[in-house]
């Protein structure tokens, strides 16, 4: 019987032979995660369940890194209880200020989560790693807590959609790109309750970052998950760093889907995503004249070393416009380290950027850069609706690493081929 | 069980930021996320909205993020339930886990105005407006949620299970 890559990880973790759309069933999960936000209530669900211990310390982590370094009294409050939860139940991973990252930038880097898992985690970002290969998804809070509890959950296998994408990519054009202008094309629900796969040539020559920001965004189409088939970019990505054994695989060629969508992504340019949802997202050109306030660099979907780098080529030698504050966040400490050892800290700094300590900040209007009454940004996150990253008549557009480091030098959203 | 109220309607797409906007995160008291339930959709809300009352939507309800805080501060704030076309998937887990009925009534959500008195009876799912006398029928919930709900929510469920397996 023929299955997709997510019904394959799905019946391997349910101990089946098979798997149907619409079946639910009770899977072993390989990894879960909460934040500094999220865990404090799955702490609290945790510990009503009565259990002595988590199911596996090696395999439930909690990562501050919403709120933190901490931003007010509460939220140190709510990091202290994660990190007492932590250190009294043993957990393997927890990670302190100074080693902590953007928990979807950090978790694939450190190699806890890797090809063919199935995580779980209580931020709706989890579906990153599907970039990866693996099946994963956001949960609530009480979720969490009884996988804490019981290594396992409850799933309804979701009908899958293909995305087949092929071409060449433009200049400037990242995953980012292609996944706004999917979520364009299919809406801010349009894979709602179901798993978002993809595909085609263009996809198999994207970089491993690139797709770790396709799938990041899946959740923006109301999608269960995003997922890349694995592959030799993959291997080169995982081998030597993913601290528990791995399995890729792929979709039979007779599987089915729901739906199927075939992009040329030469006919895609950088993508931007007006306020107030992800799906209102056209070619940077047909954005208008918008003059801008401040621009976000970083975020779990755009923080990674390719996204630094496709910035600070554009920022070398430039200045941020007078009228900008930018704000760049490297996903974890390692790459804050590599962007410093490549020079790219210097060219954000010498260009009049301020550059951050990993954090989801200004991303979901918690600190680092919250937007006054009326200020507008471009940002390279994932969501711009009301209020999302400071007051509720500001407004954010989301665009790729070039269009944001653009903006910041002319002062209004700009293609990069503007600035070149 | 039957759910009774005067109705609130918001449109498509009210996503978590909306329900509860991530500057009321840092605490995760029910009472004090009810403060600013549904805040920036509609700023008088919280001041406004009854025990007892129920919010109608339109399609994609509370998408967004995972935050539970979400339908906790609905719950908190009195809502005794949210009718819509359709809800985001974690919003949607989230509901049944902490106890906040839902029902899915793409009609219904369409066709009824704010300030109806409307009426669902949560065990069978039918919905009436008592303004206009018309009803409506909620897309079933599968078993296995109806089982959760039995319980009085997921962690009650999964204690019973731990507890099963420990007497085992």
């Amino acid at each position: 019987m023929p299955m997709t890559i997510t019904e394959k990880i799905l019946a391997n973790h349910a101990g089946k032979e098979h798997v149907v759309p619409g079946e639910l069933i009770n899977a072993r999960v390989d990894f879960v995660l909460a934040n500094d936000i999220t865990a404090p209530v799955a702490i609290r669900e945790f510990e009503k369940i009565g259990v002595a211990d988590v199911f596996d310390r090696e395999r439930v982590t909690l990562v501050p890194d919403h709120f933190t370094p901490n931003k007010d009294i509460k939220s140190a409050e709510q990091a202290l209880l994660v990190k007492n939860f932590s250190r009294q139940y043993g957990l393997t991973n927890y990670f302190e200020i100074g080693r902590m990252g953007i928990e979807h930038c950090l978790l694939p880097e450190q190699g806890l989560v890797g090809p063919g898992d199935l995580v779980i985690g209580a931020d709706s970002h989890t579906c990153t790693y599907g970039g990866l290969g693996a099946f994963s998804t956001g949960v609530g809070s009480t979720d969490l807590a009884a996988a804490m509890a019981l290594g396992e959950t409850w799933l309804k296998v979701p009908e899958s959609i293909k995305f087949e994408f092929t071409g060449e990519l433009q200049p400037w054009v990242s995953g980012k790109d292609l996944i706004l202008y999917t979520i364009g094309d299919i809406g801010v629900d349009g894979a709602l309750y179901r798993s978002m796969e993809f595909t085609g040539p263009a996809i198999e020559n994207l970089s491993i970052e690139s797709r770790l920001t396709m799938c990041n965004m899946a959740i923006e189409a109301g999608a269960k998950n995003g997922i890349v088939a694995p592959d030799a970019i993959t291997r080169a990505y995982v081998e030597g760093r993913c601290k528990r054994p791995y399995q890729f695989y792929q979709s039979d060629p007779d599987a089915s889907y729901v739906k199927v969508y075939q992009y040329d992504v030469s006919k895609i340019e950088p993508q931007v995503a007006i306020p107030h949802l992800p799906e209102n997202s056209r070619p940077v050109g047909a954005a208008g004249n918008v003059e801008i306030d401040q621009v976000v660099i970083g975020s779990c979907t755009n923080g990674r070393m390719e996204d630094l780098r496709v910035a600070a080529k554009l920022l070398q030698g430039k200045k941020v416009h007078k009228n900008v504050r930018m704000v760049i966040f490297p996903g974890t400490q390692e790459i804050y380290l590599q962007a410093l050892r490549e020079g790219l800290i210097e060219i954000f700094v010498m260009a009049g950027g301020a550059v951050s300590t990993p954090t989801c900040g200004p991303c979901l209007g918690g600190h680092m850069g919250i937007l006054a009454k009326g200020e507008r940004a471009v940002a390279t996150t994932n969501r711009n609706f009301v209020g999302r990253m400071g007051h509720p008549e500001s407004e954010v557009y989301l665009a790729n690493p070039a269009v944001a480091a653009a903006s910041a030098i002319l002062g209004r959203i700009a293609a990069p081929g503007e600035v070149e | 069980m039957e759910l009774q109220g005067r109705t609130w309607k918001f449109g498509s797409d009210v996503d978590t930021d909306a329900i509860i906007p991530a500057r009321y995160l840092n605490t995760s008291d029910p009472a004090e996320l009810a403060k600013h339930c549904m805040e920036d959709a509609d700023p008088a809300f919280p001041e406004k909205v009854k025990p007892g009352e129920i919010i109608v939507a339109g399609k994609n309800f509370g998408c967004g993020s995972s935050r539970e805080h979400a339908p906790i501060a609905i719950k908190a704030a009195g809502i005794s339930c949210i009718i819509a076309k359709t809800f985001a998937r974690i919003f949607y887990r989230n509901a049944f886990n902490i106890g906040l009925p839902i029902f899915e009534a793409p009609e219904a959500a369409e066709e009824i105005n704010e300030g109806d008195e409307v009426a669902v009876d949560a065990g069978t799912g039918i919905i009436t407006n008592k303004t206009t006398g018309k009803t409506y029928q909620a897309t079933p919930v599968p078993l296995f949620m109806q089982q959760i709900i039995a319980s009085g929510g997921l962690i009650n469920y999964v204690a019973e299970r731990v507890n099963k397996e420990c007497t085992k």
